[in-house]
């Protein structure tokens, strides 16, 4: 009963939020809204027993990339800037494709997915089972892409700092000028 | 009337529900990212398309496979790879910035001047 009635206020919280970011004028106030949707989501997640993906989508997005985007907000706007739109057909017609892709993928999800009313109330997975899932290197065991994704990490902390770095003194044009 | 509202606050919530909650954050993103300008309005709607993404991969795992933890690695993995593309992008976008006054993409006709 409970479960029900938290679950249809995060449904709702999640789409006003969703249609509210990126409608909004001001920036500032998508990226507010965005932080709701997330935290509305880690709380699906949450209802759905996956507690360490909870753990992680309360860190990652609505911590880590959430203080990315107001420091890239505080950087790049004025405050109190409102954001140009674009010509209105391209409004109305991307409404339109959004709209109708809508209702086709509804149609289909409400055509064909068999309505799984009450599944099996799994327990919270234990955090060993986890561990050894992430660390294994057995059939249905992800070391490897761990791995990967460690090595994409550093290519992307190394590409972030080149390219937001400020370009003094290794200029081309600089370089010619002082020879 | 009364009787769909108890009933729906009576059986457990039907895997439908998650999946309508999702669509309709993946088809907001889609129009969020074709009718804006502004580079960091478009990251956020990329960031509501990958969310989406996320709740599908918990919700198939949980709803149709329990046992198994597919869907919640692949869950695991996209969060990281979105984490690695936010950094990146707003590195960018930060460069943009210094180099063109403000963040829209149409003042970027060329990569290179």
């Amino acid at each position: 009963m409970a479960e029900q009635i938290i679950f249809y206020i995060l449904a709702i919280v999640i789409v006003v939020f969703s249609i509210l970011a990126v409608s909004s004028k001001l920036v500032i106030r998508s990226a507010t809204y965005l932080l709701f949707v997330l935290i509305a989501t880690a709380g699906l997640y949450l209802l759905l027993n996956y507690h360490y993906l909870f753990a992680v989508q309360i860190g990652v997005y609505a911590g880590g990339i959430m203080v990315l985007f107001i420091m890239a907000i505080f950087l790049t706007h004025k405050p109190g800037d409102t954001m140009k739109q674009r010509m209105s057909w391209k409004v109305k017609s991307s409404a339109a494709l959004a709209v109708s892709g809508l209702l086709i993928s509804g149609y289909i999800i409400i055509k064909n997915v068999v309505k799984v009313a009450g599944y099996l109330k799994g327990d919270e997975m234990s955090m060993q089972d986890l561990g050894h899932s992430m660390m294994g290197t057995q059939k249905y065991q992800y070391l490897l892409p761990f791995e990967v994704i460690s090595v994409l990490l550093l290519a992307c902390i190394v590409g972030a700092i080149l390219i937001a770095r400020k370009e003094t003194g290794n200029d081309p044009k600089e370089n010619v000028k002082d020879k | 009337m009364g009787d769909i509202l108890v009933n729906t606050v009576q059986i457990p919530v039907p895997m439908i529900a998650y999946l309508i909650v999702s669509l309709i954050m993946l088809f907001a993103g889609v129009y969020g990212f074709l009718t804006r300008k502004n580079l960091i309005m478009i990251l956020i709607a990329v960031e509501l398309i990958l969310n989406a993404v996320d709740i599908n991969f918990a919700v198939f795992n949980r709803y149709l496979f329990p046992a198994q933890t597919e869907g919640l690695f692949f869950a695991f993995f996209t969060i990281a790879i979105a984490a690695c593309e936010t950094a990146v992008a707003i590195a960018i976008i930060i460069n943009v910035y210094r180099r063109f006054g403000n963040a829209e993409v149409d003042n970027i006709h060329n990569m290179k001047e």
